[in-house]
This record gives C-alpha cells, structure tokens and sequence, in this order.
C-alpha cells in the first residue's frame, strides 16, 4: 500500500489525474498559482500524443476547450482568479452548447490583480454560473491533494453524464502544497462514453448532421432548452450533493466551511472539543449544488452557525439562505491572500458560545 | 447522359436568408462544390462565427459548430486537434476575424493550425448593421462613422490588410484573396479554396482565402451598384491574388 | 503525535527541498504529511520559507502557525521563528550563520553548525540534511532508520551519485545534537 503513495503538489496531481480520467486536450496560459499544472500537462499530455495547447490567452484556452469538447474529446483548461474571469464567456458559451469540459480554479486573492496567495473570493463567480444567462455547472471543493485528484478525475465522468461542465475550485494553498496521494486507476480511452451529439465521422457513423451551438433566437424555443437545463439542475441537487460531517451530532455550534477554511477549521475544532467545547465541522464538498437540504435540517435541530472563509463572506449567504432564517449564522473571514489561523476560528467560536 | 451543372451535396436545397445581392450565398456554394469535389462532405465541420453567415450551418450539409464572437480560430484548433483526418473550415467575417478575434487568427496562424480560414471581407458590420469594421476603407460611411472612417482626426484607424500582416508568420502557407464580383474572379476563387482544402488534407500548415464581398445593404446602395463599388474602392487596396504560396516548396 | 515544524532561511539553501525531503521520509514511514512553501514572485536569493507537518493522525490546517519545532538557517530567519514557536518547542539555529543569541528562555535551542559540518563532508549544499538529521534526533517524529532506500526513490537516477554525502550529512547532524 504504502509504496503507492507519491508525494505530490495539488497542481501536478490534479493534472496527473486529469490525463488518467482520460483528457485528450488540455489548453492553459500561464498563471501563479497553478504554473506547475500547466507545465505537468505539456510534458504527460505531450509525451502521450495528446493535445496540449500554451494557448495565447485564457480566452482562447476556453475556446480550444470549446471546439475540442464540441469534437468529442475529454477536454481541460486551468487557471487562476483573473484568468478564470477571462475564461467566463467561454464558460457561458459551453454550458449553453451543452458541452461536457472540466475547468480548474486554483483561486488567489481579488479583485483585480490582487495578490497570488490563496483565496476564496471566487465563491459566488463559481456558483453562481460566471458569465451571462441562466446556468450553473458543478463546482468541486477539494480539502486535500487526495481530493484534489480524485474529485477532478470524478469530475470528467459527472461532466460527461450531465453535458455539463465540472469546475475544480481549489485554491493557492491546495495547488501549491504537497501531501501524500494515491492516484486513480488510468482510463482506457476507447472505453470512455459514447457522444452521438459531437462533431465529426458523421459519415463513419451514419448519423444525421449534428450542430453544437448555443444560438437561439426563437424565445420559445430557447426558454425550452434553458428550462429542460434546469430539470437537469433539479435532479443534480436532488442526487449528487455531497459534503463532510466532523462531530455535528452534538455540536452546539456548527462551522460550515471548504477547502482550505475547512482544513483550519478542523483544527478549530480540535481544540474546542479540548477545551470542552461542542463545536462541529460542515464541509461542502459540491459548492453547486450546495447541500441546502442538510442545512435546513441541522438548523431545525437547533443548531448554530458559523461559517468561515477566505473572502469578505461568500458561501455564509448560501447558508443564511439554506437555513431560511430558522438559526443565528456568524461569520469570520480572512482575505487578500491571509489564511485564517485555528487559534482565530477557535476564538470566533468562543465568542458566539460566549465561553 | 452526364450531369454538367447542378445543385452541391454538401449545400442543402434551401434558400438562404440572406440580403439580395450579399455575396455569402456564391461563397457557400463554391465551398460546397470544392467539398464534393474532395468527396469530403461526410468528414467536414464548418466553425460559423459570430455576425450574418452564423445562419452558415442552416445551409452547409455537413457537421458544424458556432463559437463565440472572434473565438472561431481557437474552437477551430480545439476541433482540429482532435480530429486532424476531417476538414475544418473556419469561416469568419471581419468584425470576428480582424477586430474582436485578432489574437486567436494571428496566434491560429502562426502555430500553423491546420485548417482553413475563409475570410468573408465585406468592409463593413453586416448583422449588428452597418457599423465601421477593421477594414472599412478610408473615408467609407458606416453607422459609427457617420462622416466617413477617418483615420487621424477622429483617431479611427487605417483599413487592415489581414493577409499581408500574416503573411510575415511562420505558420503561414497559403494565403490568398478572391473576390465574388464576377464569374472569373468566382472561379478563382474556387482554385484558391481548392488549393487551401487540398494542402489542409495534406497536413501542410495554415491556409486562409480571404473574399471580397458586396454588402449592399449596409452599403445602402443596389445590389449592381454594390458590385462596381467593390470593384471600384475594394480591389485597388485590397489586391486580388495569393499572397503567400509556399506549398510548391512543400511539395518538392 | 503530531510534529509542525517551520523552516526559513534564504533562497538556495534548500529549505524548500529539506521540507519536501522530510514529509517524504514522514511518508514512507506511514504518517500523515502536508508540505506547504510560502511561494512568491521571486526566484532566486529571496526568503525561503516552508511549514511541513508529519504526523500520525489526520492533518488539519497545513499551514504552521505556532510551530512545536522551527529551523533558522540564517540570521535574518531567527527573529521570524523565535517569534512563532510554541512554548517549549525547539529552536533548531544554524550556528554557522546566526550568530547572536535567541532573546527567548523558554524554548530549547539546539545549536548546529551546518555549514561546517557540510563542508567538512564536502559540500556546503547539503547543509540542509545536516539540519535534517538534527530535526530528526530532536523532535523523534522521524525515525530515519531506512534513510538510504528512501533517498533512492526520492531522488531521480541520475543525482544517485550524491546520496552517500547526503547520508553522511544526515549522520553528522544527528550526532551533533
């Protein structure tokens, strides 16, 4: 088991499990914090007769994207805070065509340039569907380089099976740090899943021609494609939420938190629980769908909140809002680049216990 | 007995929506011809772009996709690269081609993507309607240049010789330009795409045909005053022929 | 057990590759490990600082704030760490750079002249495994009882050549503390 394990940076794993889950083409322009993933896909994306792109620009990274998915190919573009504001036309674009892609965020701090330490003020640019029009995609929230690997291989299948797009919302620390890993099984391409709507050997398969567009201009018909999205969306939030639970079943106060805050956050409630403390940890993992159901249901057992993050307050209004007003939700945050301490998110704790 | 003269394949037999006297119609058609001609229609995908031929896959009988605005060169090389045996055509016009997606043609080019630009100039914004384009010529009126483009004064630019300017890239093959204002200068044309399809086959690099185009609508004139007009203003700045031809070399 | 140890010092002085070298031997040795670099604009001659936490149970924060262990490896890294370390936590001082005293009472401070002891191997650079035995003595939380194996699939073939000076160095660190 042990000689299994590699040690790995979050980015280099995330790229090794992209090219194991299968990715055929990988775009990216360089950006700090996540160069390393670009640099691991040119080499193993290359050495393996794969595309790889150093495109001359995010925008036409996602536009590569774009065409090689419409082409039927497991595709893949990363990038950062400012590039991935850049990818967001391209995203809108994707989402509306129905393609299937996989997009990483190894976040830093805004707006503007900001700085390249992590950050998690991408929150409501993620979840919130990006660019213009109505759309979500997945959004994934990876804790460790463990998650970092498995959730972006997971995530080509669930873009795969919803002909929507999965984003990786990472952040500097995750893409930068090194822990151990544990990689998935390689895929065998010719066995990935079929797609009779992609471009290409239309002869070879003897189907009628196929158009990837996200163009409509009957109002009609375009609201019945947004529409049957959304029914999609619904069965999405009512199967694939998922998240982590640390010592909630007792806890008095429940800190919700993702990622890198959650990582803290644990250590919060280490020490609480040492001190006697009934502090529990909520970890979405799906930031969309965001597990609103469970909330709503920790809040009626009386529950409260406190959610912790790497911004001026994102995710805490997902929360208000899946908690509807039925529990008091706190909130501490850290931004610019700072990562909250534990000795910080145990005070914050202490605070609202008033102990 | 022998069928001279028909209907393409590969262009379906409806009629466009296009303006009387607009010249993407002749250049759907020329296309399809060439397809047939290659015996391509059933492994071609044609990238529609942003502005009047986005309706280009309602006419095209074949695969295709519609990228966003100036992003057609990227989405081209993303359908390229993973499908390099199928013929990609990335057709733009040149609000897409020569304003908002400069840095994908210029970039597309100088990797040496291997499809083919088709490059519809026309001078002029067609489907937003009639505002002033990267190759609007001097002293042409468009809606946002209502006294005509004035390069100094109003600081708007000089009309943008494309193929020229790419020309100077190392990615670059065959680069050509036609025009649609009469029967030879169509058939020209038709050599130039052939030529462009027929080194994209062969793998040789990036090939573009760039076409001048009547727009008589946004030009507010008829569809045969369009045509003298193009001939008169467009083709002394924008020279008919092949620009750059290193194919020959390749083939040795 | 948990260990938090914080490594600062100057770019080049392979602070960056003495972090990652200890999480690998954490691992290799069955423990939980993160490796966190504080990464900047710069390349070369700026400050180089790491957090890295080996430890037996699942790692909460990976970033190390109030570190049970910290290394200087220059003078300019001393005030950083005396600064952050825990009561009672050890203070692991290059000596042969940093020569003024630590102003706190209440850590235990381990002098180690690594760049002396790496020069008399042969080869300055690997003052850091000097430190890295040191580390491993002080604090126990890594056995380094198959050192030489590891450092085998640690580094790639062809730097297989400088493993018998970084294990020579390794040793001199444990028996200097």
């Amino acid at each position: 088991m042990a000689e299994d394990i590699r040690l790995m940076k979050g980015n280099e794993a995330i790229a090794e499990a992209a090219i194991r889950a299968g990715c055929r083409a990988y775009f990216g322009y360089p950006i700090t914090p996540q160069n390393e993933l670009t640099a691991y896909m040119a080499r193993h994306m290359l050495d393996r007769k794969r595309t790889f792109i150093q495109a001359e620009s995010e925008v036409s990274a996602i536009n590569m994207v774009y065409g090689a998915a419409a082409a039927g190919a497991r595709s893949m573009t990363s990038s950062s805070s400012p590039g991935v504001s850049l990818k967001q036309e391209g995203i809108s674009y994707i989402c509306g065509a129905d393609l299937p892609a996989v997009i990483v965020n190894v976040a830093r701090s805004g707006p503007g340039l900001g700085g390249i330490s992590p950050g998690q003020a991408d929150y409501f640019q993620s979840t919130r569907g990006g660019g213009h029009g109505d759309y979500y995609h997945f959004v994934l929230a990876p804790k460790s380089v463990q998650e970092a690997a498995d959730l972006t291989y997971e995530a080509f299948d669930l873009s795969d099976e919803w002909r929507i797009p999965a984003m990786i919302l990472a952040d500097g620390l995750i893409g930068q740090m090194m822990e151990g890993v544990v990689l998935p099984a390689e895929r065998d391409l010719s066995k990935l899943p079929k797609r009779s709507w992609a471009v290409g050997n239309q002869a070879k398969q003897g189907r009628p021609i196929n158009h990837v567009s996200s163009i409509n201009l009957v109002p009609l018909e375009l609201e019945a494609s947004v529409r049957a999205r959304f029914e999609r969306y619904a069965k999405i939030k009512e199967t694939l939420v998922r998240f982590e639970e640390t010592q909630v079943e007792d806890a008095d106060l429940v800190i919700v938190a993702y990622g890198t805050s959650a990582r803290v956050s644990l250590g919060a409630l280490q020490e609480a629980r040492k001190a006697g403390l009934k502090v529990g940890l909520f970890r979405p993992i799906t930031l969309w769908p965001f597990p609103e159901k469970r909330l709503a249901e920790l809040a009626g057992k009386g529950k409260r909140f406190l959610a912790v993050e790497m911004s001026m307050g994102q995710m805490v209004e997902d929360v208000r809002l899946a908690v509807n007003g039925k529990a008091p939700v706190d909130f501490y945050g850290r931004c610019g680049g700072v990562i909250p301490t534990e000795d910080e998110v145990l005070a914050a704790a202490r605070k609202i216990l008033g102990k | 007995m022998e069928l001279a003269y028909g209907h393409p394949k590969s262009l379906k037999p409806i009629q466009t929506k296009y303006c009387p006297g607009c010249g993407h119609g002749v250049i759907h058609r020329v296309i399809a011809e060439v397809i047939d001609e290659l015996g391509l229609q059933g492994a071609s995908i044609i990238t529609n772009p942003v502005g009047c031929s986005i309706w280009a896959d309602l006419y095209f009988d074949f695969d295709s996709v519609q990228p966003a605005h100036g992003r057609t060169p990227a989405a081209a090389t993303g359908i390229k690269r993973v499908l390099p045996d199928h013929l990609v055509i990335c057709y733009q016009g040149d609000g897409d081609l020569a304003a908002i997606g400069t840095a994908e043609i210029i970039h597309a080019a100088n990797r040496g993507e291997k499809f083919t630009t088709i490059f519809v100039n026309n001078a002029i914004y067609g489907m937003t309607g009639g505002q002033m384009a990267p190759t609007t010529l001097v002293g042409q009126h468009a809606t946002t240049a209502p006294y005509g483009r004035d390069p100094v004064e109003a600081g708007m630019g000089y009309p943008i010789r494309v193929l020229e300017m790419l020309a100077t890239l190392g990615g670059t093959k065959y680069l050509a330009r036609g025009s649609v204002n009469n029967a030879a200068n169509i058939r020209k044309t038709k050599q130039y795409i052939k030529k462009a399809f027929e080194a994209q086959m062969r793998g040789e690099g990036f090939t573009m045909v760039e076409i001048l185009s009547p727009c008589p609508t946004n030009w507010s004139m008829g569809a045969g005053e369009s045509v003298e007009w193009l001939e008169k203003n467009m083709i002394p700045f924008y020279a008919l022929g092949e620009v750059k031809n290193t194919l020959e070399e390749a083939a040795k | 057990m948990t260990e938090k140890t914080f490594i600062a010092g100057f770019g080049g002085q392979g602070v960056i590759s003495l972090g990652q070298l200890w999480v690998y031997l954490g691992m290799k040795e069955g423990l939980q490990v993160t490796f966190f670099p504080f990464y900047g604009a710069e390349k070369r001659g700026g400050v180089a600082r790491a957090s890295v936490i080996v430890s037996t149970d699942e790692i909460a924060s990976p970033l190390v704030t109030t570190p049970d262990s910290a290394v200087v490896m220059n003078m300019d890294s001393l005030p950083i760490c005396e600064d952050i370390v825990k009561s009672g936590g050890y203070l692991l001082v290059n000596s042969s750079l940093v020569k003024v005293e630590p102003k706190r009472t209440d850590l235990k401070v381990i002098k180690v002249p690594c760049n002396e002891l790496a020069e008399k191997i042969g080869d300055v650079k690997i003052a850091n495994m000097v430190m890295m035995g040191a580390l491993a003595k002080v604090t126990g939380a890594i056995k380094m009882d198959k050192l030489e194996p590891v450092l085998k699939s640690f580094f790639p073939e062809s730097k297989h050549r400088f493993i018998p000076s970084n294990l020579a160095a390794v040793k001199a660190g444990m028996d200097a503390v």
